[in-house]
């Protein structure tokens, strides 16, 4: 027995995949459910308020910091995580999509802990707008803190998505 | 044994991913997939979690802790107190001054009092309120500049060491004498990566695994096991993905609370600090406060510098004592000094305890003499570069330590890379461009550009006649290399360019690195002061030379040639006759070639205790940096637009990652600039959190432009230099000089804010 109420059970479709939560407290949010009971812990937690995006996820679409979303209200919806970002579109032979491809070779991947979220992120970015100019990059990503590459690599990364998307 | 190359010359060439190319991380695929496993991703299926009760207050006497209401808790399985620590109660980096678990005292606001481990992170919670504490408060001591002669925070004292140092004639004038009092606030390292980790005891004899996240696992190993009562071979410490480090895991944070409560269920347990925890529960950069007095003569040569520094150490050692030393050693800056009077000391407060953070000491002064070289340029109607020109340490020269300065030394190489990048254009009128940005506030007329420089310089590897020991082992067997090294990858690349220097060595790219750990090899000494390439990467590169070497006599013996008609260049082995040609990793099957060593950098020696004299270094990293900023001037509102440098690198073994490394160093020296600082009220801790410490964001980024400086270092692998720190140093106070250009402000203070501009 434990302290909480943890007798709850629903369903989430995440990444593409019907999965149950079982015995859950109603109280956890989609970060914690996504890492300690979905097996899924690409997605990070590094401020569980809402301000430095390594938890970031999208929710039909939608990008939202998983810390500050209750679970149990992602119910009916359509949750992918950086571990089903590349379920949609094409990947090489290591499994990687053309945006984590270039976060490799272009240096952007330093400790890497805010780098799930920015794989997200980033698709999100160029998947609505697929020519966005410097600022418009800046402030899209300015939610997502980086400690260790000054943000210079990622923005090199990028950059060479558009490049290679536009031809 | 099986000879593959046998009368044959194989025309595969090595893999091009030895040293000096931009090889990709080997963990990054694995980082972008989201399937690295960080120390907070550890499970396991019997897993407890922890947690830390700490105290509230600042200063105060525990009058009473009891435990029993969080114990009768469904779901806690344990809580523990001072009284279930078997070994040492304290601990701590160079003096173990720091407890466990606060037994009588409490000594600053988040100092842990007990541990709980429980079925949930939620139960943790509720037990973390359970446990009833009863404090008697007293009156912080928070002031570091009284802090000297307060009433003892400690029974050690309130001053952690003093560093005086006198050098040439102490009495000396200049015919100019400019001076200058400058403070800096406490600067968080901020890892993207919480604290975390999981401890695991071992079934029936006692010992214990703990994973963490850490930058030296020795150094943890031998803190635990004291801490536990254990022998230190019954403590295990393994690495785990480590999210960033910068110096704030140097020191033992929940180490041996995750093991008490491990020993004490018997199951494994997991700890991950909370973000406003971890604010709490690693040490800062120390805020300073310098008094400086710099003398020259007519046509802008030093004369004499003199210092006055104090550090604020909060309540625990930590490095203190080597930050203090650092301070002192390099309080001039990297210029010709022939005369020096430096007082240094650090003092022990009733706020957060400070310690290691990228630039160690060196980071604070920078920003007092750079000031100061601008104050001297102004008075005597000089340009900012040309006094710094005309200063500059060259090789030959000696410091104010008295050492003389024998390494690689570009500084003039540096000033002139950095200035050498055309400036910026004046920014256009789109709102994004201006300060304050996307608030929409900036009107153009009020806003003012300026430029600064700086130059800063410090050691890399340890000082003072530290015992500065590495390890490693190579293995080659088949045409595969596995390395050991317990060098913590903390995010820097360390992973990276060891296995380009096998590469380089061995001629193939099928190199393994094993994790780091305790059990199974000797230290490899902390992941800071831009030790680890110079260190660790000449270790590795040794024990894969000396493997090369073994592998040269088996080609001479199995070939019946004399071994000196064998040569080995460029991870190739050939005879002198052709008849063997191959990678040196290909060259012999069915064969275990193997080496371990311990490696030492030169020795080092302490300072004297009077003069503050002696040849404490082992080698020294120089940067300049030049800042452009645009400042709203009534509103106070800084956009950095641009910050260009030359770097000393010594050779830049993986260009790529070096860039990288300077782009983010740069991004925490602009921070600490205009936006970071805990902020402290009479000891509390005000903005532990990323709504309110705030860090630079992709939108505060100015555009980095970068000049590597390749001079060869004697004594780095390839003559690798460190790169880490030098970044921190000058970026700084050259966004503070540039802001001071654009506000004619005198802003002796970082960071600087919106209010010490606007109503300056």
């Amino acid at each position: 027995m434990t302290s909480t109420d943890t007798g709850h059970t629903y369903r989430l479709n995440v990444n593409g995949s019907d999965r149950v939560v079982d015995g859950s407290w109603l109280g956890e949010s989609l970060l914690y459910v996504l890492r300690e009971r979905l097996g899924l812990p690409g997605t990070k937690n590094a401020c569980e308020q809402g301000e430095c995006g390594a938890c970031s996820v999208l929710i039909d679409g939608v990008l939202v910091c998983s810390c500050l979303e209750l679970a149990a209200a992602a119910v009916g919806t359509d949750i992918v995580t950086v571990e089903g970002i590349g379920n949609a579109g094409p990947t090489d032979g290591n499994g990687l999509t053309d945006v984590q491809r270039a976060f490799v070779t272009e240096g952007a991947v330093q400790c890497g802990f805010c780098t799930p979220g920015l794989i997200v992120a980033v698709h999100d970015l160029l998947d609505d707008n697929p020519e966005p100019s410097r600022s418009e990059t800046h402030e899209a990503l300015a939610g997502h803190l980086c400690r260790c590459t000054g943000y210079g690599r990622i923005e090199a990364a990028v950059e060479h998505v558009i490049e290679i998307r536009r031809d | 044994m099986t000879d593959t190359s046998a009368g044959s010359t194989t025309t595969i060439n090595p893999p091009a991913t030895g040293v000096g190319n931009s090889v990709d991380r080997p963990d990054a695929s694995a980082k972008v997939l989201g399937s690295f496993e960080f120390s907070n991703d550890l499970n396991h299926e019997r897993m407890l979690w922890g947690a830390t009760i700490r105290s509230p207050h600042p200063s105060a006497r525990i009058v009473s802790i009891n435990v029993a209401p969080a114990l009768a808790i469904p779901g806690v399985a344990a809580v523990v107190t001072h009284h279930d620590v078997p070994g040492s109660p304290v601990y701590g980096l160079i003096s173990h001054d720091q407890p466990v678990f606060a037994s009588d005292v409490v000594r600053y606001q988040g100092e842990p009092v007990a541990a709980v481990a429980a079925d949930h992170p939620d139960t943790c919670r509720r037990a973390m309120v359970a446990v009833e504490v009863v404090y008697e408060v007293t009156e912080p001591v928070v002031d570091l500049l009284t802090a000297a002669t307060a009433k003892p925070v400690h029974p050690d004292g309130n001053v952690v060491r003093r560093v005086p140092i006198r050098f040439g004639d102490v009495d000396a004038v200049g015919d100019i004498v400019v001076e200058g009092t400058y403070e800096m606030g406490m600067q968080d390292q901020a890892f993207m990566g919480p604290e975390s980790g999981m401890a695991v005891p071992a079934a029936g004899d006692g010992s214990i695994d703990l994973y963490v996240a850490t930058q030296w696992l020795h150094e943890d190993r031998d803190q635990v096991a004291d801490c536990l009562g254990l022998a230190r071979d019954d403590v295990r410490i393994h690495l785990a993905g480590t999210g960033g480090a910068f110096g704030a895991r140097e020191d033992v944070s929940f180490h041996v609370h995750a093991c008490l409560l491990a020993q004490h269920t018997n199951r494994p347990v997991k700890m991950q600090y909370r973000r406003d925890e971890s604010f709490l529960g690693h040490v800062h950069r120390h805020p300073a406060h310098m008094t400086y007095r710099h003398h020259a003569t007519n046509d802008g040569r030093l004369v004499k510098v003199e210092c006055d520094i104090v550090l604020d150490g909060g309540a625990y050692a930590s490095s203190s004592f080597a930050v203090c030393g650092n301070a002192a050693r390099f309080a001039a800056g990297p210029y010709k000094v022939p005369n020096a009077v430096v007082n240094a000391s650090v003092v022990r407060t009733n706020n957060p305890p400070c310690g290691a953070m990228r630039g160690f000491g060196a980071v604070q002064v920078c920003f007092g003499h750079e000031a100061q070289m601008d104050k001297l340029a102004a008075a005597l109607d000089m340009d900012p570069l040309e006094i710094r020109l005309l200063n500059a340490l060259e090789t030959g020269d000696r410091l104010i330590t008295g050492q003389i300065l024998d390494g690689v030394a570009p500084v003039r190489e540096c000033i002139e890379a950095a200035a050498a990048f055309p400036l910026p254009p004046i920014s256009g009128n789109d709102v994004f461009d201006q300060p304050g940005g996307a608030g929409r506030t900036a009107d153009p007329l009020a806003v003012r550009r300026g430029v600064g420089f700086a130059v800063g310089f410090k050691n890399a590897a340890f000082a003072e006649g530290f015992v500065d020991d590495t390890h490693a082992r190579c293995r080659l067997e088949n045409g595969q290399v596995t390395l050991w090294c317990a060098a913590a990858e903390v995010g820097q690349g360390f992973v990276t360019i060891v296995r380009q220097i096998a590469v380089s060595t061995l001629g193939t790219d099928r190199v393994e690195l094993m994790r780091a750990s305790t059990a199974d090899i000797g230290s490899a000494g902390s992941t800071s002061a831009s030790r680890q390439t110079y260190m660790s990467g000449a270790a590795v590169l040794k024990a894969c030379e000396e493997v090369a070497e073994q592998v040269r006599l088996a080609i001479a013996a199995t070939h019946d040639v004399a071994p000196e008609l064998v040569t080995i260049e460029g991870g190739r082995a050939r005879t002198i006759d052709g008849r063997v040609d191959v990678i040196v990793a290909d060259a012999i099957a069915d064969v275990r070639f193997e080496a371990e060593l311990r490696h030492m950098h030169r020795e080092t020696y302490p300072l004297d205790e009077e003069t503050g004299q002696g040849d404490c270094d082992v080698t020294w990293i120089f940067a300049a940096h030049r800042a452009v900023v645009d400042v709203d001037v009534e509103l106070g509102l800084v956009k950095v637009v641009e910050v260009t440098t030359g770097q000393d690198v010594g050779v830049a073994l993986n260009p790529l990652h070096v860039i990288g490394q300077i782009e983010g160093g740069i991004s925490q020296g602009v921070g600490l600039a205009v936006m970071e600082e805990i902020i402290t009220d009479v000891g509390l801790v005000r903005n532990p959190s990323f709504t309110d410490y705030l860090l630079p964001t992709m939108v505060d980024m100015p555009d980095v432009r970068i000049t590597l400086i390749e001079q060869p270092e004697e004594g780095g692998p390839f003559g690798a230099k460190g790169v880490g720190e030098t970044p921190s140093l000058s970026s700084t106070p050259a966004v503070a000089a540039a802001v001071r250009a654009a506000t004619g402000l005198e802003l002796t203070r970082v960071p600087i804010k919106p209010q010490d501009i606007a109503l300056g």
